[in-house]
């Protein structure tokens, strides 16, 4: 039996004691986590929100012109055609004549996003700003002076892009991640026909993931069976050459793939040799290669969770199944299929995560038309160094790939597809 | 084939790699509606002979008959026996009633025919209001009515159980052993049960068959069995029994078996037929209720004189350990009010028992 203290002040003095042993011991295990938590913390979630922050920042032009850009923002125009008032012309002209060369560089950059050639017209305007007129306070000069510099300054739309590039916040990468913008008129629009391309890039991510993923499960299952009915010897060879990828190097791998598959590769020459091809078989630097290279890649993140579920199924489930007379087919289809799901359940979610974020292998064996949302994401982070386009499409397939665990978490179970229960 | 026999087991022999033979030449018959228990220690053979007549293993020589036609060529899904798994073996992820009405699935019964039947064995089992619960959230006792209701819901005339009650506590097993003899009972169907527990198999078995390394030691009633033990064994296995070693004597006068014991001392059993010349080693097995100390022994026909080595305490009773000298010791079990003082320790003390009191091998 238990024994209950009665007097109050001892219980008081009991239940005090008992919380301090707690609180100490919680206290311990938070210290023990509090390196790994600060090491996340600096290396990987602060620099994920920067990178993320990067979609909406919208810094160049206030940078480079900030007065300007105060001015556009009183700004209220009534119609797209309506040209700003003369202060935004003055102001523009004062600051981006003293402004420094690389803030313009990286403004006239930004603006080039909103209207394509509007860089060499800040540029060039920018050259041509030596010979500044000095009577700029009368009424329209700064415009009629800049329109004689470039008439493009007198088309409403460059300014209206102006005055898009200029508030602290923008959503135009988010919006071209998906192929929409802002027209002048300030609605959000399908961006021109000839522009719309990331939807596809995506959906293109999205199938490729689902396709790996689907063709995983159908060899993988298999495979993950026979590791856990065959013998000790053979399961352990089975389990060594399932693993044997993840103990190479990635490079080596796709590189070893590019070497069997290319036209003079191996299996080219096997076919050839054995007549059975008279041509060869074009395997890799397209989707095909794709497909194949990838599959293997990711044939491990199918097998390792569903052996460890298929593992956990002592076998008389099936004898159960069978005593109750149910044909092994039956047996497994309504037994053990359903006891396997959350395993299947946690590596189709692996597989395809991770392969709707695989940037390497594509880039090297896929052709151009084949690339894969990363690809662009490494493209615009290193090519072009536009870090809110990066930014974008990053944010575009951080969702997805959450929007898929969700789903999986709702069918399956968090615990489940995290191999707890 | 006798009539009344369901199950025949004949020359059944089987060997998992070959040299180990794990049963050998078995033969045993099952009789119709009775509750046959396979009792044995592990690795005795038992649990291989359920799962032979399940259709999980296969003889490696000899038949199997059920109703008079060989099975064992069957695969286990056509054989419609029903079988309790010592772990239950529910599907974790379908309630109670799906569970039960799997059997009644695969042999595609319509739907008002299952869930009449399962209605009903739910009420045998006494889980009503239970259908819907997935068996994670039952306890073990209900998950082990499940197991016990599912293997029995589509009618099987034969049930198999491999010690359904090794994972209960000792109060659920035994109210659990009562309910299973119930429906034993009430349905007439026949039980063959294995358990390694000999008080179970004695609460409930029609006839025990003893496996000792891969043959059946005896198969009789519980009675028989404990009372005319066919080996040193047997008498070992059911029951407490001190077993103690000596020589023949040859015969006494009256015909009486004499047995000359380790320790040194001598006493005269009833014997059989077969009682070995002199000189050969016999063991002698006299249970521990058959004993008496103290001044009663004196009437008794043999008379062992002993030191207590030590005494237990067992409320109802008290059970003393008696040194009869040169290592061999005697238990002895009484009520406490058979004794006008507790025996102390290291105190001499005389052993009494009959010449009909218990039984000789060689």
């Amino acid at each position: 039996m238990t024994l209950t203290v009665q007097d109050s002040a001892e219980t008081r003095k009991l239940r005090h004691a008992w919380g301090r042993a707690g609180k100490r011991r919680r206290t311990i295990s938070l210290l023990l986590v509090a390196p790994l938590f600060v090491y996340v913390l600096l290396t990987f979630m602060l620099p994920i929100g920067m990178m993320l922050y990067n979609a909406v920042e919208n810094v160049e032009l206030m940078r480079a012109v900030p007065e300007t850009t105060v001015a556009l923002g009183q700004w209220k125009p009534e119609n797209p055609d309506e040209l700003p008032p003369d202060i935004v012309f003055t102001t523009f002209l004062h600051e981006i004549s003293a402004a420094p060369r690389n803030l313009v560089g990286e403004a006239a950059r930004r603006l080039n996003y909103e209207v394509s050639g509007y860089r060499t017209l800040l540029t060039s305007t920018v050259r041509k700003l030596r010979t500044m007129s000095e009577n700029l306070s009368e009424e329209g000069a700064a415009r009629r002076f800049m329109a004689g510099i470039d008439t493009r300054w007198e088309e409403p739309a460059y300014w209206h892009a102006m005055k898009r590039a200029s508030s602290t916040y923008t959503p135009y990468y988010m919006l071209a991640a998906v192929d929409l913008g802002i027209d002048d008129a300030g609605q959000v629009v399908q961006a021109p026909e000839e522009q719309r391309t990331y939807i596809d890039i995506l959906l293109r991510t999205l199938k490729t993931a689902a396709i790996v993923t689907a063709v995983c499960v159908v060899l993988g299952y298999p495979l993950a069976n026979l590791m856990v009915v065959a013998s000790r010897p053979f399961s352990i060879a089975l389990i060594i050459a399932v693993m044997l990828p993840f103990w190479t190097s990635l490079l080596a791998r796709t590189s070893a793939w590019i070497v069997l598959l290319q036209r003079e590769g191996l299996v080219n020459s096997l076919l050839g040799y054995l007549g059975l091809i008279r041509e060869p078989l074009e395997l890799i630097f397209n989707t095909t290669g794709l497909y194949i290279v990838m599959i293997h890649m990711m044939l491990p993140f199918m097998v390792l969770p569903l052996y460890s579920a298929m593992k956990g199924i002592p076998p008389h489930f099936m004898k159960a199944s069978a005593s109750l007379g149910a044909h092994p087919v039956r047996g497994f289809l309504n037994v053990y299929l359903p006891m396997t799901l959350p395993g299947v359940g946690a590596g189709v979610l692996l597989t395809f995560i991770v392969t709707a974020g695989y940037y390497i292998t594509p880039s090297l064996v896929a052709s151009a038309r084949d690339q894969m949302l990363g690809y662009f994401i490494a493209f615009f982070a290193n090519t072009t160094i536009n870090w809110g386009m990066a930014s974008a499409l990053g944010i575009i397939l951080l969702a997805c790939t959450v929007a898929v665990y969700f789903l999986a978490a709702r069918t399956v179970g968090v615990r489940q597809l995290a191999g707890l229960k | 084939m006798e009539s009344g026999t369901i199950v025949e087991f004949v020359g059944v022999q089987k060997t998992y790699d070959g040299h180990t033979v794990v049963i050998q030449n078995l033969d045993l018959s099952v009789r119709q509606g009775e509750f046959l228990t396979l009792l044995g220690g592990s690795g005795s053979g038992k649990t291989t002979t359920l799962m032979m007549l399940a259709g999980f293993e296969t003889p490696t020589r000899g038949h199997i008959l059920v109703k008079g036609k060989p099975i064992e060529h069957l695969p286990p899904h056509r054989r419609g026996i029903g079988v309790v798994f010592q772990n239950y073996a529910l599907f974790p992820h379908m309630t109670v009633a799906q569970n039960l009405a799997y059997p009644l699935r695969m042999r595609r019964k319509s739907r008002v025919e299952t869930q009449m039947k399962v209605d009903k064995a739910i009420e045998m089992v006494r889980l009503q209001g239970m259908q819907h619960r997935r068996p994670a959230e039952l306890s073990g006792g209900q998950q082990q009515r499940v197991a016990l209701a599912r293997a029995l819901v589509f009618e099987p005339d034969l049930v198999l159980m491999d010690e359904p009650l090794g994972a209960l506590d000792k109060t659920l097993r035994e109210h659990m052993q009562y309910e299973i003899k119930q429906i034993h009972r009430d349905l007439g169907v026949t039980m063959v049960y294995v358990t390694h527990d000999q008080s179970e198999a004695l609460a409930m078995s029609d006839r025990i068959a003893i496996f000792q390394a891969g043959a059946v030691a005896q198969i009789a009633s519980p009675q028989e069995l404990y009372e005319q033990p066919a080996s040193v064994f047997v008498a070992g296995f059911i029951g407490e029994n001190n077993i103690l070693s000596g020589k023949s004597a040859g015969r006494d006068e009256s015909g009486r078996g004499v047995v000359l014991l380790d320790c040194g001392q001598s006493v005269r059993m009833q014997a059989s037929a077969g009682f070995a010349d002199a000189g050969k080693p016999l063991k002698l097995a006299v249970r521990p209720e058959n004993l008496v100390i103290g001044t009663p022994a004196r009437d008794r026909l043999n008379q062992c004189s002993g030191k207590i080595a030590d005494t237990t305490y067992l409320g109802d009773h008290l059970r003393a350990l008696v040194d009869i000298g040169m290592g061999q010791t005697m238990v002895v079990r009484k009520p406490l009010q058979d004794f006008a003082r507790p025996p102390a320790i290291g105190e001499d003390i005389l052993i009494g028992w009959n010449d009909g009191d218990g039984h000789v091998f060689a």
